[in-house]
């Protein structure tokens, strides 16, 4: 997902004090928020900056592929829209930087490793957008799964990020449904269509499964965050939740799911479904998806480009106010 | 020799270069008019709308984006209204998408490339400046619809203007690097203003019934906003040269024909698809 804990173990030290800890311990098994100035345990800290800043470039590096049709956006109200919803995503990547500067990584760090590679982002956005049909099984499937992972981090342990999911929250439901609108209005239309509807579910369905992250026997640090209530679902209930909604839709649109082993189970009162291919999501997670390159190269060029106005705006700010002291 | 066979050739145009809507013709002017508007939007919007995800800093991006979606949502609103008055059937969509350079009634400053974000903020300034006050303008139009909308718009206007204008004080003042960019941003634009203060016959026409507003009337309002914003920013006046006109009467730059080859693509390659 979004979040998923792609990086190491967090180990908490045995340095801590063990009161304090119990104490936090005690706090979070109450539900209770943490807020910046408390006391908290440095594997907490890590964790969480680690988790939030990956949330925060996934919302960044997501405004690509979608960036990517803008400009061939096939209607004035399907522009407008989808303008409306990339500019929601840049909305969120700064209230998620804001989030995780309050754990006391600066912005330029944070975005300083993204671009060395050392910070991760979601695994969805190093695939392509080849047709119109692709924001469209963007918008349903991806937001959607952005939801799923979402709704319960509104009540994540730490405040400001538990916050900042709620007004997240809000705006995702609308990219969602844009996106399945796209579907529906390619699913019912012409030939061509239709043919790239299905073929944006052929080509996102894994990807999209793959977002919750590995399975949960190994996914080393699911115990710890849900112990700490940093993460309230494991990756796979919330797979399996996302597939339990999901495929309904797909038949609601006529297009067929590419998995041959999908089928309700009447006994588990879920669908089953087949083996992720979970050596293309770890070489994806090592920065080998297919425009990994290119989404990376995007992010430090717009970073390196736009230096000189970074600049100017920092300069100009600084004579401002010296002029303003000076009066 | 072989003769080449006779080629059509269609009556000039009136007057030596002159505006040649028809004048006597009240729905063609206005249509002429609101295409003139909605285009300019559009096109802007859409030239905008290629920042996405590639600005400086977050922030940027989302102001970037922030502006063409008014831009295209007053396009919307505009070409819809043309398609009415034009009475053929057409909407928002059908002129957007399925005209060629020749129909296109933009200023030619909008559909300039962006260049880099100074040059970007250069024609946002020049432009919005301009826009602002012809949307005041018409906001008290005799043309209910056209006030509406210019009423609406002109809110958001405002803030495009304000944006732009303190970018170009911020680069112009910043370091020697933003100052030479901003310098050359605007001289790249420059020659695209006196454009937006051409009358023609359309505009007098259009003006003498109350339905458009005639440049003119706040050129001298425009220069002195435009003049105060530079000596903010420390830098000169806009440089003089022969005006450059054509994009009202669809005969842009070279620059159009791609833009429009990326926008329209997807409605012209398949043209019974609905979306
Ligand atoms: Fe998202
Ligand atoms: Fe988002
Ligand atoms: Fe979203």
């Amino acid at each position: 997902m979004y979040t998923t804990e792609l990086q190491k173990t967090a180990k908490v030290a045995s340095t801590e004090d063990p009161d304090k800890l119990a104490a936090f311990e005690a706090r979070v098994a109450a539900d209770e928020f943490i807020e910046p100035k408390d006391w908290m345990p440095e594997a907490y800290r890590r964790t969480l900056t680690r988790q939030i800043s990956q949330h925060a470039h996934s919302e960044i590096v997501g405004m690509l592929p979608e960036g990517n049709w803008i400009t061939r956006a096939p209607s004035l109200r399907r522009k407008a829209i989808l303008l409306a919803k990339v500019q929601d995503e840049a909305g969120h990547g700064l209230y998620l930087y804001s989030a995780a500067e309050t754990l006391g990584t600066s912005r330029e760090e944070m975005i300083e490793a993204l671009h060395s590679g050392k910070a991760k982002y979601s695994t969805i956005f190093n695939y392509p957008t080849l047709t119109w049909a692709d924001i469209g099984a963007i918008g349903w499937l991806v937001d959607g799964a952005a939801i799923m992972n979402q709704v319960p981090l509104q009540r994540t342990s730490y405040g400001p990020y538990a916050r900042a999911m709620v007004r997240v929250c809000k705006e995702e439901s609308f990219h969602q449904r844009q996106g399945y609108e796209i579907m529906m209005a390619m699913a019912a239309g012409t030939a061509d269509q239709k043919r790239m509807a299905q073929d944006a579910l052929n080509r996102w369905w894994w990807p999209s499964l793959m977002m919750f992250g590995p399975p949960d026997e190994n996914s080393p640090n699911t115990a710890q965050s849900m112990r700490w209530r940093i993460k309230r679902e494991t990756n796979d209930e919330l797979r399996q939740k996302f597939v339990d909604i999901t495929v309904p839709q797909a038949g609601a649109l006529g297009l067929t799911v590419p998995d041959p082993a999908l089928g309700w189970n009447e006994a588990r009162g879920h669908y089953d479904f087949g083996e992720i291919d979970w050596e293309e999501f770890y070489s994806v997670v090592r920065g080998e998806g297919p425009v990994a390159r290119e989404r990376m190269q995007a992010r430090r060029e717009a970073w390196e480009q736009g230096a000189w106005v970074r600049e100017a705006a920092a300069a100009h700010a600084e004579k401002h106010s010296r002029k303003q002291e000076a009066a | 020799m072989a003769s080449l066979p006779p080629i059509d050739i269609p009556p000039a145009t009136t007057g030596n270069g002159a505006f040649d809507a028809p004048a006597d013709d009240p729905n063609g002017a206005l249509f002429d008019y609101l295409l003139r508007l909605g285009d300019d939007s559009l096109v802007l919007g859409q030239r905008l709308s290629e920042w996405t995800g590639h600005a400086a800093s977050v922030e940027v991006d989302l102001s970037l984006a922030n502006i063409a979606l008014d831009l295209i949502g007053q396009a919307t609103l505009l070409l819809d209204y043309a398609g009415e008055v034009e009475g053929r059937g057409r909407d928002g969509d059908k002129l957007a998408f399925h005209r060629d350079v020749l129909d296109f009634r933009n200023c030619l400053l909008v559909e300039q490339p962006n260049g880099d974000f100074a040059q970007t903020m250069a024609r946002q300034f020049l432009f919005s400046t301009w826009q602002r006050r012809l949307l005041r303008h018409l906001a008290g139009s005799a043309d209910a619809r056209i006030a509406a909308i210019a009423e609406k718009a002109v809110k958001e206007v405002t803030y495009h203007a304000e944006l732009a204008a303190e970018w170009v004080i911020r680069l112009g003042d910043g370091t020697e690097e933003s100052r030479r960019r901003m310098m050359d941003g605007l001289e790249w634009m420059a020659r695209f203003v006196p454009e937006l203060f051409e009358a023609d016959g359309l505009t007098a026409f259009l003006a003498e019934r109350g339905v458009a507003a005639d440049p003119d009337s706040f050129r001298a309002d425009y220069e002195e906003e435009v003049g105060a914003v530079l000596a903010a920013a420390g830098l000169p006046l806009l440089p003089q040269q022969r005006p450059i006109l054509g994009g009202r009467r669809g005969h842009h730059s070279e620059h159009l024909g791609h833009l429009l080859c990326t926008m329209q693509f997807l409605p012209r390659t398949y043209p019974e698809a609905v979306w």
